[in-house]
């Protein structure tokens, strides 16, 4: 990554997403039905909008996010 | 629990079989008796073995944290999970798998234990240092000089557009990357309000670069 690229991606974290977006605890509520829904190949985001601007922009939501994905994969092998 | 369990190896490969717990040991927490201690047991083992995953997922960054420590975040998080789960019970509405919805308390408890303990002694900045090495990053002459106004126009708004609240917590949380539990934590408030401070604040920023000629995607 250029230090351009660098910078603009680092401005964008900075200035988060835009348009609608979950508060955390909807994102806590509504987390286990988007990671079903990804791993059985379902269109999440379009299921629960909002979520992907959520975790974009938090990145707490965003480790357990992953970490759930992550752990729901690993079960189905 | 922790009495029992503490003792264990950190052992995170153990693959639990899909649907491990089917709608009637759900019904079984709803109810009393043997069958409901039993059903509880395996909940909490379901619910170590999330808390260990995220630990194990995690370690890399936690390297100076003992095994046993980390197996005793495990195990705190996998029982104050169970704790959530029995009471949140009835809000369990089949709408995902149980097995999904449970594992997201315990990695919501483990991640918040493992971020606080990443930062313990850590000093949390509240205070602006980072836009030194925001700025120093080299680019070409004119995206450099680009890049500049916009950081000046950012700097500017963060001055004197935002509270002195949202400001804290946009240069603590956006700039200087302080985990969000840590700074709950130290300013004794919820990761949702915090980061609803945050989101108001980066809205008001993305106006007035937007109003002050930096194009950015639309607000809806």
């Amino acid at each position: 990554m250029t230090p351009q690229e660098e910078q603009h991606e680092q401005l964008e974290r900075l200035l988060g997403p835009t348009g609608h977006e979950l508060s955390c605890d909807e994102c806590f509520d509504l987390l286990d039905q988007y990671v079903d829904l990804e791993v059985t190949g379902a269109d999440a985001d379009a299921r629960i909008p909002g979520m992907r601007a959520h975790l974009t922009g938090c990145p707490a939501c965003n480790e357990e996010h992953e970490s759930l994905r992550a752990l729901v994969t690993d079960d189905r092998g | 629990m922790s009495g029992s369990t503490s003792a264990e190896p950190l052992v995170y490969a153990r693959r639990v079989p899909e649907h491990t717990l089917q709608e009637p040991e759900v019904e079984a927490l709803r109810g009393d008796g043997p069958e409901r201690e039993r059903a509880i047991a395996g909940l909490h083992e379901l619910l170590l073995r999330a808390a260990r995953f995220e630990v194990s997922r995690r370690r890399a960054a936690l390297s100076h944290v003992r095994g046993e420590e980390l197996e005793d975040i495990a195990t705190q998080a996998a029982d104050d999970a169970l704790m959530a789960v029995l009471a949140k019970l009835d809000d369990f509405r089949g709408e995902s798998r149980f097995t999904t919805w449970a594992y997201k308390f315990a990695l919501l408890e483990a991640g918040v234990r493992l971020r606080k303990r990443a930062w313990q002694g850590r000093e949390v900045v509240m205070e602006p240092e980072s836009w030194t090495a925001f700025a120093d990053r080299r680019a070409s002459a004119h995206d450099e000089l680009e890049q500049a106004e916009l950081l000046g126009a950012l700097k500017k708004a963060v001055d004197t557009c935002l509270s002195p609240h949202q400001r804290e917590v946009f240069v603590a949380l956006a700039l200087n990357e302080v985990p969000i539990d840590v700074l709950a934590e130290r300013l004794q408030t919820t990761r949702g309000a915090l980061y609803k401070t945050l989101h108001d604040a980066r809205r008001k920023l993305r106006l007035e670069l937007a109003a002050a000629g930096f194009a950015r995607p639309e607000e809806s």
